[in-house]
């Protein structure tokens, strides 16, 4: 069973490289840009039938070692 | 001989490469992301530093400033252009150079002198080098993991084209003398046609016993020839 | 409006007593955006509510200090037209909670105080102690602290350049990181917070504002916001990039004179900034705050004015400079607003949307603010003696090996390679030798830099240890060829509620004041951490000292690496063999009692002095103090470093073998001597009455002490070099 994980720095915490990232488009001319903000993805394969079982890995892995919950929060979803 | 030094936000090297060209007696102007246009030069340098934070990829925002495109066109035209450490990184970015900088193999900066040898020494940058001749040069980077494709690796090895290798106080190139995961120990490539130098160790930090050594000397006293 | 309660009062960290007293200086109850002021101003941070009587006692005046305490660095003279701006600070919470940013951010703090008062920052340092390597968490607090410390500096592109890192488990729970920047100014150019003058501009620069790391204020705002998990404080996170941009725009700006005071935003941000700009000139000072840039939708004015959102400054302008300010602010992309202006009223007045929403007297948050002389104790001397002959025999080799591949005098390479030390080009000594040398840029001259603590001798007898700490820190600047200027200390400490740790604090104090009023080594800046422990377990005492030293001429710098064989070693200073709180008897028998070694400051001042003659006049090849892990470790640190042996005789009076290799009595140097040179300096030390041993010689190959042990230096440097790389 795959999965995929976005983590994202929290709404309220400075994203200094989405930031630049924004400044840079928008001088590029991309002038309806509204907002953009940086994170990380990952895609997990989990031997595992069960799918709540397996999510619920997913989600330990991500509290455990993939997300930094002081700062970051994070989104899964079955691919 | 007159260069430039280009400067991003974020650069940090500036200052050093420009009193590094200023003590060879090159004719040194800074120019600025923003300019549109470049001053006539004969060598254009970019940099070390962390333009725009290293944000995203780095080098990546630097490469599309608005300085770039002249930069670009007079390197097609046969200017000397020398990137160093970021500017290794904005030079591949913009195409200049092939191939890119990956994280170094152990996910960590890396800042110490370490030794290079000289490949090739007959350009504009190395001549006054002597061929194998071995370099103690400091390096601080975190993205300094040369890579490109086999068909361009064939091509750089075939035309002499890496400027210099990694090695040890020996000279032995091998992954025990490699600091960051590059191919082939790569420390530094020319283009086909040998005008553009990218190197991640730093010259600049070489030319004065008291702080160093003078090994990154002859790198400028080459090009002023 | 919401009513403030006891529990929001507590939530706020005043007492009740605090409290009332607020209510007497308003004449009438605060609002929540006042009470928010007022616990950001009177916390410990700001207010030095608790320390402020002892900080007293501390020498601070000196021909070579140009500002002492009590501005955003301190400043001294180095001779022409040159100043030293530094000081160093705390970040220790932060960093426990989340290492990276907890570090990068004290980073980037401290280079604010620097740059703010006009200074090109050139050299950073840092002290950072961690919990027991066994500890669960350590691991990762180093990894996360040392790239959290490399990932700002190596951005912003100023050379970290030395430091130390210690382990301990008193640090399990609250490990310590302290920054410290040090810059150069033209002596005439050097701005100030102080405001001048009424109706001047107050201009908002820098990044914008956003609901970073507001302490009470979320926990209060939970109370009264159904919203309130939205609301709840972030951890600041640094842009080094963004700091950079300030820097060269402050910088730029600083070139002329448009400014008439500036102020970085540092804890309580726009809070402290514009109560200390307005403080110090006697004024008034109004903001309107629906002018603050903000990052985030519907900031209130609560959270813009005790938000901790980084890379921000507070700037008075002379009339008519806003526009040529502005330009500048808007070429390296950076926020530039005027939010409000300097007034008569001696009061900060807060509008928002043009409505009066705050008013203060800025009397009631600096110079009324609490002041307390806590309860404290003295902390007795030990009457425990180590007793060797009671102890199991240990072979000296063994001790030796054990030392040197111990986390705490292991190599830190894996750590100072992290760290770009050489951008700039002008770092002339990196880390690893008893100080940095930082050139001055363009010019002959250089500076030397070091920072020292030692906890376990704190702890032990606190008098003693803060005396020893300034006389270490003195040391390290001599054994590098400066002379000692000033320094600047952050003082962490557990809870000062608790007399024994304010008797700790007060002790320590007087033992640094001791040392500084005799070496003429006056504090020109600093910082206080309290609470530093969690469930009642405090930490040691850990005052960490930052020197600055001048070495008028670098033509020759120096350091501890041996130069070549047969040279001559020589010990300057006597050998007691003191073993208390050694190292030798914490590592091989993990025993904490005993005192640590006593400081003769006479004999520190006029051996050091004279080891700096002898440097100057050019008869010295290396030298190195010789600290924790007495003698032989000292000893092996030259040799592991120069790849050089040496052959050392056993010492003919002392019975005790262990005790004269291992003791670590203070005021000593390990000087390596040219054969041809030793009449000259022996006549040195003899005609000004200076203790010294001829102790033996550099050789290749082997380290050695005769008839005793013999190991290859090759074996001693893969011991010392192995521990951070297996960890």
């Amino acid at each position: 069973m795959k999965f995929s994980v976005t983590v994202i720095l929290k709404k309220d915490v400075l994203d200094p490289q989405g930031k630049v990232v924004q400044n840079t488009l928008m001088n590029l001319g991309m002038d309806n840009l509204k907002s953009i903000r940086q994170g990380k993805f990952f895609e997990i394969e989990i031997d595992e039938k069960n799918q709540d079982i397996a999510q619920q890995k997913v989600d330990e892995m991500c509290k455990k070692l993939l997300v930094n919950l002081i700062i970051e929060e994070y989104k899964i979803s079955k691919i | 001989m007159k260069s430039s030094v280009i400067v991003f936000p974020g650069s940090n090297c500036d200052r050093d490469i420009a009193d590094a060209l200023v003590k060879m007696q090159f004719k040194n102007q800074m120019v600025w992301h923003k300019e549109t246009n470049l001053p006539k030069s004969d060598l254009i340098v970019i940099p070390g530093g962390f333009s725009y934070g290293d944000y995203l990829r780095s080098g990546a925002i630097a490469g599309k400033s608005l300085i770039i495109d002249e930069v670009i066109r007079a390197a097609n035209a046969g200017c000397l252009v020398l990137g160093i450490c970021n500017g290794f990184q904005i030079l591949t970015e913009t195409g200049l150079l092939q191939g890119t900088l990956l994280r170094n193999k152990h996910l960590k900066f890396i800042n110490k002198d370490i030794n290079i040898k000289v490949m090739n020494n007959k350009t504009k940058f190395t001549s006054k080098y002597k061929i194998n001749q071995i370099l103690k040069i400091n390096i601080a980077h975190n993205e300094g993991n040369y890579f490109t494709n086999s068909k361009h690796l064939e091509e750089i090895k075939k035309e002499n084209l890496i400027a210099f290798q990694y090695c040890d106080e020996k000279g032995n190139i091998n992954n025990d003398s490699n600091p960051n995961g590059s191919m082939e120990n790569i420390a530094g490539i020319f283009n086909s046609k040998k005008n553009i130098l990218g190197m991640m160790p730093h010259p600049e930090r070489m030319i004065d016993k008291l702080i160093s050594n003078t090994d990154g000397v002859n790198l400028f006293s080459s090009l002023l020839n | 409006m919401m009513r403030i309660n006891s529990k929001i009062i507590e939530k706020h960290g005043l007492n009740e007593e605090e409290y009332k007293n607020i209510q007497k200086l308003l004449n009438r109850n605060p609002n929540l955006l006042e009470l928010g002021i007022f616990s950001a101003m009177w916390n410990e941070h700001c207010s030095y509510k608790s320390s402020k009587i002892h900080l007293k006692k501390l020498p601070t005046k000196g021909k070579q200090v140009i500002q002492g305490p009590g501005e955003n660095a301190g400043v001294i003279d180095i001779g022409d037209d040159d100043a030293i701006v530094f000081k160093i600070e705390s970040h220790n919470h932060p960093s426990y909670i989340e290492p990276y940013q907890g570090a990068a951010t004290g980073v980037g703090g401290i280079l604010r105080d620097v740059f703010t008062m006009g200074a090109r920052p050139i050299a950073l340092l840092n002290s950072i102690h961690f919990g027991s390597p066994s500890h669960h968490k350590t691991k990762s607090l180093l990894n996360g602290v040392v790239s959290g410390i490399g990932g700002y500096g190596n951005c912003i592109g100023i050379p970290t350049v030395a430091g130390e890192t210690k382990f301990n488990a008193t640090y399990n729970e609250n490990i310590l990181v302290n920054a410290m920047a040090v810059g150069h100014a033209k002596k005439n150019k050097i701005f100030y917070s102080k405001a001048k003058g009424i109706n001047k501009s107050v201009v908002y620069v820098g990044s914008k504002t956003g609901r970073d790391g507001i302490h009470g204020a979320s926990m209060a705002s939970a109370e009264f916001d159904e919203n309130s998990e939205e609301k709840k404080p972030t951890v600041q996170v640094g842009d080094p990039f963004t700091e950079k941009l300030l820097l060269e725009a402050c910088l730029e700006l600083m070139r002329d004179d448009s400014i008439i005071a500036i102020q970085d935003m540092g804890a309580a941000g726009l809070t402290s900034s514009s109560v200390e700009m307005a403080s110090k000139g006697s004024l008034g000072i109004e903001l309107e705050l629906d002018k603050v840039p903000c990052r985030e939708e519907n900031m209130t004015p609560y959270e813009m004015m005790l938000s901790e959102s980084q890379e921000r400054m507070l700037i008075i302008l002379e009339d008519g400079k806003e526009d040529h300010a502005r330009k500048i602010f808007k070429k390296w992309d950076l926020d530039f607003v005027v939010i409000g202006k300097t007034t008569n009223s001696k009061n900060i007045t807060l509008k928002y949307n043009n409505k009066i929403e705050g008013e203060i007297p800025i009397e009631a948050l600096s110079s009324k603010a609490p002041i307390y002389e806590r309860k404290w104790t003295k902390k007795p001397i030990s009457k425990n003696q180590i007793d060797l002959k009671k102890l199991k025999k240990i072979e000296i080799e063994d001790s030796l090996i054990k030392i040197l591949s111990s986390p705490n005098h292991s190599n830190k390479n894996w750590i100072t390679n992290q760290y770009d030390q050489m951008v700039m080009c002008d770092t002339a000594q990196r880390s690893g030798s008893d100080a940095a040398i930082i050139r001055i840029h363009n010019k002959d001259k250089a500076i030397a830099v070091s920072v020292d603590s030692s906890a376990n001798y704190c702890k032990s007898f606190p008098i003693s240890g803060g005396k020893q700490i300034v006389c270490e820190n003195w040391r390290n600047i001599i054994s590098v060829g400066a002379k000692p200027l000033a320094i600047t200390n952050c003082l962490n400490f557990g809870n000062p509620e608790n007399s024994q740790i304010m008797g700790e604090f007060a002790e320590c104090l007087q033992g640094i004041s001791e040392a500084c009023k005799f070496l003429d080594y006056p504090v020109v800046s600093g910082n206080v951490s309290f609470y530093n422990g969690t469930n009642k377990k405090n930490i040691y005492p850990t005052p960490v000292i930052g020197g600055v030293g001048l070495i008028q001429n670098l033509s020759n710098p120096i350091n501890h690496l041996f130069k070549k064989d047969n040279s001559i070693i020589i010990l300057v200073g006597k050998t007691f063999g003191h073993l208390g709180q050694s190292c030798f008897i914490k590592e091989n028998y993990s025993i904490n009692e005993g005192n640590p070694p006593e400081v003769n400051l006479k004999n520190e001042r006029e051996n050091g002095e004279n080891v700096l003659s002898l440097i100057q006049k050019n008869l010295v090849l290396s030298a190195h103090d010789v600290s924790s892990g007495g003698l032989l470790v000292s000893l092996s640190e030259m040799s592991i470093a120069s790849n050089l042996g040496v052959k050392i005789q056993k010492p003919k009076k002392l019975t005790n073998i262990n005790e004269y290799f291992f003791g670590e009595d203070q005021s000593r140097y390990l000087l390596e001597i040219s054969a041809d040179h030793l009449t000259r300096v022996e006549k040195n030390l003899k005609e000004n009455n200076i203790f010294y041993e001829l102790i033996g010689k550099t050789q290749k190959k082997y380290f050695e002490i005769e008839d005793e042990m013999k190991l290859d230096v090759n074996y001693l440097s893969k011991i010392n070099n192995q521990w951070y790389y297996n960890y």
